[in-house]
């Protein structure tokens, strides 16, 4: 089966291969892996790609899948320009 | 900063309900979409639903949709709309801050129902990224909304409700739908629906996968394989089908990412579709004055989303001072009609799932 053409996160191109050589090195939670390949950091922030890397993580460590911690989410969710925040908030005190 | 009373975050079922029953009891609401247009899910659903004549069986779910929003729209003074407005941020002081056309407001608000609804699972297997492989609700969208057909010969992959009616639309819209394969060792949905697709002449494969997608610039077809018991593949059993469109329909999970800004307590639950929240009888999350109603709490039917708007409308105006007149009366049969739809053996999984989830002993 060809792992570098199955594709785990879409927003950051991240490939089952990818994620299984990080596993390998002993970078087995969600946030690791997040840190390291930015899976679950695009546009979607995880919603296609969290349940898939959660599957591998259970198959990797032997698991159940319940037992495997998803990554933290914080805002902001998209994209907003610094322009926007800025002329919203400057009659703030 | 705008102050409100109360957010409801998400206008599909969930969300409109809640508003129309807050509305009723006096309470105000802001209504935040991300969407050009109010409904959630229920615009693109062309067929009729099942269930009881409160939750509008026999009603086609874009016709639901109108009556929902329709419902809301009654009450001009009491409930605003904003439509194409994305939630960026949730804070724990129930600061909430909004993104429309560049815009960036914040929102300070006493309440807040989070109904954000599902998002469709996707699979992992070689070639998942070539263009012609969608989700089956994004295929249902394509079609049903903007009158789009997705290709001209469809594998679907996954034989619950949403994959086995979005089969027969593709039929409907004149798309071949060569089959539907299913993991598991029966079919997932209503048997209705699968005999339907029967008669048509459509093979439902059940124990077969999805083992790899071919094509360079597209989709061109695909190989199924045989699972045994543990859902792995049986060598030799390899079949390749030429397709240009592969649908994905293996579920649904809460979209709960706001909720995890705020820190609330959730727990995965498979039967529920993934990552939900602790909730009480009054569909309160671990965050005070922060509740949910509809898919976020766990997959369920339109319908039961309805419902769970309703009574957490009705539960959110009486906390904030704002007493239905017929308060009791609704709770009691709103409570029922979950009740009821979670009934049989295709609510058993539900029932289960609520129990690992309900906060302080107590049953949603």
């Amino acid at each position: 089966m060809s792992k570098k053409d199955t594709i785990i996160c879409r927003c950051e191109d991240v490939t089952l291969e990818d994620v299984e050589a990080i596993m390998n090195e002993g970078y087995t939670s969600f946030e690791e892996i997040k840190r390291i390949l930015r899976v679950g950091m695009g546009p979607c922030q995880g919603n296609t790609c969290g349940q898939l890397l959660q599957r591998e993580i259970s198959k990797f460590l032997k698991v159940p899948l319940n037992e495997v911690e998803t990554h933290k989410v914080r805002p902001l969710i998209t994209g907003v320009k610094l322009k926007s925040i800025v002329e919203a908030t400057k009659d703030e005190s | 900063m705008i102050n409100k009373d109360l957010v409801i975050i998400g206008g599909g079922p969930a969300g409109l309900s809640a508003a129309k029953l807050a509305a009723e009891s006096g309470l105000s609401s802001l209504i935040v979409e991300r969407d050009f247009k109010l409904g959630g899910q229920l615009v693109k659903q062309t067929h009729m639903f099942f269930g009881s004549e409160k939750q509008y069986a026999k009603t086609r779910g874009i016709d639901i949709a109108k009556i929902l929003v329709d419902d809301v729209l009654k009450y001009p003074e009491m409930v605003e709309v904003m439509t194409d407005t994305t939630v960026v941020g949730l804070y724990e002081d129930k600061v909430i801050t909004l993104l429309h056309n560049d815009e960036y407001i914040k929102v300070q608000s006493k309440a807040i129902i989070i109904a954000t609804g599902a998002s469709e699972k996707v699979l992992a297997f070689p070639n998942n990224d070539l263009p012609g492989i969608y989700g089956a609700g994004a295929v249902q969208t394509l079609m049903n909304v903007n009158g789009v057909l997705p290709g001209n010969d469809v594998v679907m992959v996954g034989s619950g409700n949403i994959g086995l009616i979005v089969s027969y639309q593709l039929i409907q819209a004149g798309v071949n739908v060569k089959c539907v394969i299913e993991a598991s060792s029966s079919i997932g949905g209503y048997k209705v629906h699968a005999s339907k697709l029967k008669r048509l002449g459509v093979d439902i494969l059940t124990s077969h996968s999805v083992k790899r997608a071919n094509g360079t610039e597209a989709l061109e077809s695909i190989v199924i394989s045989k699972l045994d018991n543990n859902w792995d593949y049986i060598e030799g059993t390899e079949k390749t089908i030429e397709v240009d469109s592969l649908c994905i329909s293996v579920g649904l999970s809460p979209l709960s990412s706001l909720l995890s800004m705020i820190g609330v307590d959730m727990k995965y639950v498979s039967s529920l579709g993934g990552l939900v929240p602790y909730i009480d009888s009054h569909h309160e999350t671990s965050v005070k004055d922060v509740y949910v109603a509809g898919d976020v709490c766990g997959v369920e039917e339109a319908s039961s989303a309805i419902v769970e708007g309703y009574l957490t409308g009705l539960i959110v105006a009486s906390s904030l001072g704002f007493k239905h007149e017929n308060y009791d009366e609704l709770y009691r049969d709103f409570k029922a009609q979950l009740e009821n739809l979670r009934s049989g053996p295709f609510g058993e999984k539900t029932r289960e799932g609520l129990q690992e989830i309900a906060r302080d002993h107590d049953v949603k």
